[in-house]
């Protein structure tokens, strides 16, 4: 049997992405441009026995993800740059309490409220640096409606693995663009859920490391009864300010993430003509459309030009960004900001190549023929 | 026979954090008879707070205990109360944590009228750090950021509960024990949001900046003010001058938030 394909905007994808994943549970608050995210799970989870609540405010709407979280489901929610502001100290109280959880960030410009139907990619490192206090960050930047189904699905899974939030950014291009969109099977993306614990409620502790890095998470009412708090805390989920216990948790909560099994695990990259590129143009999300086309201009003009997408943006692709710097002459990064990505391959090129941005903040998409322009510049 | 708080309180817990004198600890023996006569299931039961000093009660108590952070414990409690319908949940928490930087979720929480009991210890001050001046801090009152008197008006919780929506809102005080157990056993029987108000004392953080000599001062003037409601309907309204009503001040039957939605999930075609 044929599979079903639907023209899907970005939104609605990500909305059927999260259904398959198996979510039960989205607490919202109505933001431009992410808002049919809701729209379509305010009418599908009841189908299933899931549960849509909108919120009083994004504050409330995240508090309540963390809340349902904690009994076992499966929890979104979908928001842009005003939304996620506003939303960071909560991020941070699911990294300290380890709570699995899906964020959609559909990316506008900003500061503040700047221009809320055009696209823009300025959240980039708010990503990774929006909370307070040293935490890892998982993000993930789909780059069209088949792809934002399919990370939505693994954002839930690398969630569940690794009991954290998990932030999935797209900008407001792909989240309104229409585009043929296939459903998979059940069974045929992988779907992980998160592991409950193998010892009774006694002997359970939220944050035993005897059991690894990423300790299992028992639901409330389930038969087990533990604490969970924002402090700094032990392995028995209870506070403490012994400077040893404080210390290894915060370490194990970045290394858990950022271990080179866990490090392969969830880095995602596409490469596309980079084997013998001189140029290499490094871009995510929409932008790695026209950075796509451009190197197929190039390419007939015989600039030997190759792109590079992470799909995974953190934690950052260090060690291939590293390797592309020191292959190529040049990297040319496109992004719809006035430059953050770029400090980042900035910082592992390490001097090894030419870098160069392409900016815009207007509300414009960047176009292949200001990067054409930029490769030619630099090469 | 003594009462046997011991298998209500998480082994090796106490002592508490809360200073002597101060009357979260009243609260809280309230709230553990309370579940009691409640026979409450402490496996399916969420204790939820925000942070504060009355935020820290929930560590105590052997249950489903949840620390959120400051004034998000009513969001974070609808969220439970929501993927989880059949666990009871109870909220805890400050006047300054509630119905300050929490005072969306509480207002929302109340006209929603999800069922989940809001027990909060209104001692009109931010004590936890140090003693400034909450929504609930009398005017004229002294705070360490009111040094020349506070110039705010205040909150009177349970009318702000009651005209946002909540179906069951009750006062007591830290002075009057026993009425705190009836109140919030009452508030966990009630199909919708309760709030249980408790005017409660922070001696080392207001009781000492508002010539209060001594926490039974503090005590003493929870007693002198309140006025049970019944009485009240028959005192004059100079009678009633600076007097709190105390017990059930109002209470109604209307459709509780997650029974609605199930309906919604009947209407979508889903089985619960």
């Amino acid at each position: 049997m044929a599979k079903k394909v639907a023209l899907l905007q970005g939104n609605e994808a990500c909305a059927h992405g999260a259904l398959y994943a198996g979510c039960s549970f989205f607490g919202g608050y109505p933001i431009t441009p992410s808002t049919e995210v809701a729209e379509v799970l305010s009418g599908e989870l009841p189908k299933i026995g899931g549960k849509f609540i909108q919120m009083e405010d994004e504050i409330g709407a995240m508090a309540s993800v963390i809340g349902a979280s904690l009994t076992g489901a499966k929890a979104l929610t979908a928001t842009s740059g005003p939304g996620v502001s506003l939303k960071q100290e909560l991020i941070g109280y699911a990294c300290i309490a380890e709570t699995p959880c899906v964020i959609i960030n559909v990316m506008r410009g900003g500061p503040s409220t700047g221009m809320p139907t055009g696209p823009g990619q300025s959240d980039v490192m708010q990503a990774m640096w929006g909370t307070h206090g040293d935490h890892a960050a998982i993000a993930l930047v789909p780059a069209s409606c088949q792809e934002i189904f399919s990370e939505t699905v693994r954002a839930f899974n690398l969630a569940e693995k690794y009991r954290m939030p998990v932030q999935v950014l797209y900008d407001e291009i792909v989240g309104h663009m229409r585009e043929p969109v296939e459903f998979p099977e059940p069974g045929e993306l992988e779907v992980i859920d998160r592991t409950a614990p193998s010892v009774g409620p006694e002997a359970y502790k939220p944050y035993d490391t005897s059991f690894g890095d990423v300790p299992p998470l028992a639901a409330f009412g389930s038969g087990y009864k533990y604490h969970v708090t924002g402090l700094n805390k032990a392995e028995d989920g209870f506070p403490t300010t012994k400077a040893d216990l404080v210390d290894a948790e915060e370490r194990r909560q970045i290394s858990k993430v950022k271990n080179p099994t866990a490090l392969a695990d969830i880095e995602s990259n596409e490469e596309y003509l980079t084997e013998d590129a001189e140029v290499i143009i490094w871009a995510y999300g929409s932008t790695a459309r026209s950075s796509r086309y451009a190197v197929n201009e190039l390419r007939k003009e015989g600039i030997k030009a190759g792109l590079f997408r992470p799909i995974t943006l953190w934690p950052f692709p260090e060690k291939r960004t590293a390797e592309l710097a020191k292959q190529a002459k040049a990297i040319v990064v496109p992004e719809m900001n006035l430059g953050q990505m770029i400090l980042e391959v900035e910082r592992v090129a390490m001097g090894a190549c030419k870098i160069a941005g392409v900016h815009r903040v207007d509300g414009e998409p960047i176009n292949p023929g200001q990067i054409i322009a930029q490769v030619k510049e630099v090469l | 026979m003594a009462y046997d708080y011991d298998k209500s309180i998480r082994p090796g817990k106490l002592p508490h954090i809360w200073c002597p004198g101060c009357g979260h600890g009243i609260v809280m023996k309230g709230l553990i008879r309370a579940m009691d006569t409640c026979e409450l299931d402490r496996d399916n039961t969420a204790i939820v707070s925000g942070i504060g000093c009355a935020s820290r009660l929930p560590g105590y108590l052997d249950a489903c205990t949840l620390h959120t952070a400051h004034g998000r414990a009513a969001a974070f409690a609808t969220g439970v109360k929501m993927a989880k319908p059949e666990m009871n949940v109870i909220v805890c928490g400050g006047d300054g944590d509630g119905t300050a930087i929490g005072g969306n979720h509480f207002i929302h929480a109340c006209r929603r009228n999800i069922d989940m009991t809001y027990v909060i210890m209104n001692n009109y001050i931010y004590g936890m750090t140090g003693g400034q001046f909450s929504p609930c801090t009398p005017t004229g009152d002294k705070a360490s950021t009111t040094p020349y008197g506070n110039p705010d008006p205040i909150f009177d919780i349970s009318k702000l509960a009651i005209g946002a929506g909540a179906t069951f809102v009750a006062r007591t005080t830290a002075f009057h024990a026993t009425q705190i157990d009836k109140l919030i056993t009452e508030g966990i029987k009630h199909k919708g949001l309760a709030v249980i108000e408790v005017l409660d004392d922070c001696p080392t953080t207001y009781g000492r900046r508002n010539k209060f000599r001594s926490v039974v001062d503090m005590m003493k003037r929870l007693k002198d003010i309140s006025v049970p409601v019944a009485a009240a309907s028959k005192m004059t309204a100079e009678q009633l001058e600076g007097k709190t009503l105390t017990g059930i001040l109002h209470q109604e039957d209307k459709p509780e938030y997650t029974a609605m939605y199930k309906e919604v999930i009947k209407r979508a075609g889903g089985a619960a």
